[in-house]
C-alpha cells in the first residue's frame, strides 16, 4: 500500500470530502495563504478558494461559533483551532452550546462540525502550546473525541468525523504529522467508537493513546526481545469508547497498563481504568490496573525537561517489565 | 414603511399574547406548576415584537434568557411553548429544556440561551452558513446589555463585519445585567455606538416604541439581505419583574419601576392605533381578551399532556 505522512493524510481526508461534498469547509487561523501554523492545509486556498479555505482573526471564541452556527444552516465546517491550548478560548461555544445544543432542544437538530486541534509537547513551545487536553472534552456529553495515532487511522477517522451528524473533537499529536504509515489513496472511513489491536500479545494489555500508541508498539517489539509479549490496543476514539475490544484484550492478558501524555490526575487513564476495573476483565487481573501518564505538572521548556515530563518508551519498557514480572 | 391595518392589529395581539403568556407563567410558577427559574420580559414586549415584526417567516432568530416574547412573535405554537415550561413531553423541547432553552427550529427560532451572550457568536457561525449558501435568509441575534460587555461580542460583531454576513445584532437594553446598571457597565451613553468600532451602522431607539424599533430594525434586515453585512440596533427599554424569581429588587427603587410602568409598550402602541382611527377601544379589548383565552388554551392543553418517558430519558444527546 502506498505510504504517506500522516500531515498529508490529514489534509488528503480534508481535499477528498471538499472535493465529494460542497457543503464542506475549512475555517480558522491563518488555514489559507500560510497552510497552518503546522502546514496541514497547504495549498488547499489555491485549488478551493478563499470562500472555503477561510482566515479567521485570532479569535478561537469565535471560530467555535462559526463552526456551530454554519453546521446548523447544513453546512459541514472543519474548524481548526491552531493548538488545543486555546481551545480554553472558545469552551463557552463547545460546551454549553454545540454539545448540548440537539439535547436541549429536544433532539431537533443536528450540530456537524469537527474541530481540529493539533496537540501534544515534544516542540519545546512549552507550557501553553504543548496540552493534551482530551479528557475535559471527553466529560461532555454531546461531543464525540477522536485522536487517531496512524496515518491510515487518521484519514479514515476524520472523513468519519466530517461525515458524523454530531460535534467531533478531533485530537492530532503535532509530532506525529511527520509519521509515515500505509493508507489507501481512494477514500474510506475509519468509524467513531472501533478500537483496534495494534499488535496482539499474551502477557499484558497496554492501552495507548496518539502518540503514545507509537511508543508503545516500539516499547513493546523491544520486550518482545526478552519474551514478554505485549499487546497494544488503540482506542481511536475515546468518546464513544469501543469498551468491548479494551475488556476482551485485558480478560486475555490478565495485565493491563495505560499510557498517554496528558496529565494522569482526572486524565482519560482513570476513566479507561475505571472501566477495566467494573467489566469481565476484572475477574482475570493478575496485577493492579497501572497507568502511565503524563506528571502533574505543566510543560517545562528545557528540553530535557520537556522529555521526562510525559512517558517516552523507556519508562513504558520499564513499567511493563514490572508489572509482568509481579513487581507491582 | 408604513404597516397595514391588519399587521398593526396583529402585532398588538402578540405584544397581549406576550404579556399574558408570561403573567400566567408566573403564576403557575407560584401555584408550583412550573419549576426551576424564569425570566420575564413583561414591559419589553415591543423590542421583540417590532424587531421580529421586520423579518420574513424563514429568517432566523437567536434569543436569550429572556427570550420567551421572541418565541412567541416568531410564530411558536403557544401550547407546545406552554408544554415546555411544564416540562411535558409534547412541549417544544420535549421537556428537557424548560423556559431557558426554548427552540422552535422550524419557525426558524435557534433557541433561548441559558448563557448570557451565548448566542452571539453563533448567530455569527449562521450568517456565514446562510452567505456561503447564498440565501437571502439573514438572522437577528437578540442579546442583552449585559452580554454587550462579553469578549464573545466582541469576536462576533467583528467577524460578522469583515465577511459582510447577514446578521443583525439586536441588543435589548433593560438596564441592568441582573443588578448592574448600564450606567456602572458602560463609560458610552449608547451601546450602539460601539458598532462603528465594527464599521458597522449603529442605532438607538426607544424600545417601548415598537414602530421605532420595527423601523430601525427593518432598515438593518434590508441591509443584511442585500448583502451589505450587519448593524447593530439598540432597543432601550426595562424589565418591570426581577432578573429571575431569585431577584428581590434591592438595586433599583420602586419610584424607577413605576416610571417606566407608566411608558408600557403595548398601553403605547394601543393608544397610538386608537388615536390612528386603526382601532376603537372595544376592538382592543377584544385582542387583548383574545390573547388570554389563548394562553387559557395552551394551559389546558400542556397540563393534560404526559411527562416524558423515563425510558427514553437519554435521547437526543447524540445524533
Amino acid at each position: 500500500m502506498r505510504e504517506l505522512t500522516y500531515l498529508e493524510a490529514v489534509r488528503e481526508a480534508l481535499w477528498q470530502e471538499m472535493e465529494r461534498d460542497e457543503r464542506v469547509f475549512i475555517i480558522g487561523e491563518d488555514v489559507g495563504v500560510y497552510g497552518g501554523a503546522f502546514g496541514v492545509t497547504r495549498g488547499m486556498v489555491d485549488h478551493f478558494g478563499p470562500q472555503r479555505v477561510i482566515d479567521t482573526p485570532i479569535s478561537e471564541y469565535g471560530i467555535a461559533g462559526a463552526i456551530t452556527g454554519a453546521a446548523l444552516t447544513g453546512m459541514r465546517p472543519v474548524g481548526e483551532i491552531m493548538f488545543m491550548d486555546f481551545t480554553t478560548l472558545a469552551m463557552e461555544q463547545l460546551v454549553n452550546q454545540a454539545a448540548k445544543m440537539r439535547f436541549m432542544f429536544g433532539g431537533t437538530i443536528e450540530v456537524p462540525f469537527v474541530l481540529r486541534c493539533p496537540a501534544g509537547s515534544g516542540t519545546g513551545a512549552a507550557a501553553q502550546h504543548s496540552q493534551s487536553l482530551e479528557a475535559w472534552f471527553v466529560h461532555v456529553p454531546g461531543l464525540k473525541v477522536a485522536m487517531p495515532s496512524t496515518p491510515y487511522d487518521v484519514k479514515g477517522l476524520l472523513l468519519a468525523a466530517i461525515r458524523d451528524p454530531n460535534p467531533v473533537i478531533f485530537v492530532e499529536h503535532k509530532l506525529l504529522y511527520k509519521s509515515k504509515g500505509p493508507a489507501p489513496e481512494e477514500p474510506y472511513t475509519v468509524p467513531l467508537g472501533k478500537a483496534e489491536v495494534k499488535r496482539a500479545g499474551r502477557d499484558l494489555t497496554i492501552v495507548a493513546t496518539s502518540i503514545m500508541v507509537v511508543r508503545a508498539l516500539e516499547a513493546a517489539a523491544q520486550l518482545a526481545g526478552e519474551g514478554i509479549e505485549v499487546e497494544v490496543v488503540d482506542p481511536r476514539t475515546l468518546k464513544p469508547l469501543d469498551t468491548e475490544t479494551i475488556v476482551a484484550s485485558v480478560s486475555k492478558t490478565g495485565r493491563a497498563m495505560i499510557v498517554h501524555e496528558a496529565c494522569k490526575t482526572g486524565g482519560y487513564g482513570a476513566e479507561l481504568a475505571a472501566v477495566i476495573a467494573e467489566s469481565e476483565a476484572f475477574d482475570y487481573l493478575d496485577a493492579p490496573i497501572v497507568r502511565l501518564a503524563g506528571r502533574d505538572m505543566p510543560i517545562p521548556y528545557n528540553r530535557t525537561l520537556e522529555y521526562h515530563t510525559v512517558p517516552q518508551i523507556e519508562d513504558i519498557v520499564g513499567k511493563a517489565r514490572e508489572i509482568v514480572q509481579g513487581r507491582i | 414603511m408604513t404597516l397595514d391595518t391588519v399587521t398593526q392589529r396583529d402585532l398588538l395581539r402578540q405584544m397581549y399574547t406576550i404579556r399574558a403568556f408570561e403573567e400566567m407563567a408566573e403564576e403557575l410558577y407560584a401555584r408550583g406548576k412550573i419549576h426551576g427559574t424564569m425570566h420575564l420580559s413583561i414591559g419589553m414586549e415591543a423590542s421583540a415584537v417590532g424587531a421580529i415584526a421586520a423579518l420574513r417567516p424563514d429568517d432566523y432568530i437567536l434569543s436569550t434568557h429572556r427570550g420567551h416574547g421572541h418565541c412567541i412573535a416568531k410564530g411558536a405554537d403557544l401550547k407546545r411553548m406552554m408544554a415546555e415550561f411544564m416540562g411535558k413531553e409534547s412541549g417544544y423541547c420535549r421537556g428537557r429544556g424548560g423556559s431557558m432553552h426554548i427552540a422552535d427550529v422550524e419557525s426558524g427560532n435557534l433557541g433561548a440561551n441559558g448563557v448570557v451572550g451565548g448566542g452571539l457568536a453563533t448567530a455569527m457561525g449562521v450568517g456565514l452558513g446562510l452567505k456561503m449558501q447564498d440565501s437571502d435568509r439573514i438572522c437577528l441575534c437578540f442579546f442583552g446589555d449585559g452580554a454587550a460587555n462579553l469578549g464573545p461580542f466582541h469576536e462576533s460583531l467583528n467577524m460578522a463585519a469583515i465577511w459582510r454576513l447577514p446578521v443583525v445584532y439586536v441588543c435589548e437594553n433593560n438596564q441592568y445585567a441582573m443588578s448592574f446598571s448600564v450606567e456602572r457597565a458602560f463609560a458610552i451613553d449608547h451601546i450602539s455606538e460601539r458598532a462603528a468600532a465594527y464599521g458597522m451602522p449603529g442605532e438607538t431607539v426607544d424600545g417601548n416604541d415598537l414602530l421605532a424599533v420595527y423601523e430601525a430594525v427593518r432598515e438593518a434586515v434590508e441591509r443584511a439581505r442585500r448583502g451589505d453585512g450587519p448593524s447593530l440596533v439598540e432597543n432601550v427599554t426595562y424589565r418591570w419583574r426581577g432578573h429571575s424569581k431569585s431577584d428581590a429588587n434591592r438595586y433599583r427603587t420602586q419610584e424607577e419601576i413605576d416610571a417606566w410602568k407608566q411608558r408600557c409598550p403595548i398601553a403605547h402602541f394601543r393608544q397610538h392605533l386608537i388615536a390612528g382611527g386603526e382601532l376603537t377601544e372595544a376592538e382592543a379589548d377584544e385582542i387583548e381578551a383574545r390573547a388570554r383565552a389563548d394562553i387559557d388554551v395552551a394551559v389546558t392543553f400542556a397540563e393534560a399532556s404526559p411527562e416524558p418517558d423515563l425510558s427514553a430519558i437519554e435521547q437526543g444527546v447524540y445524533a
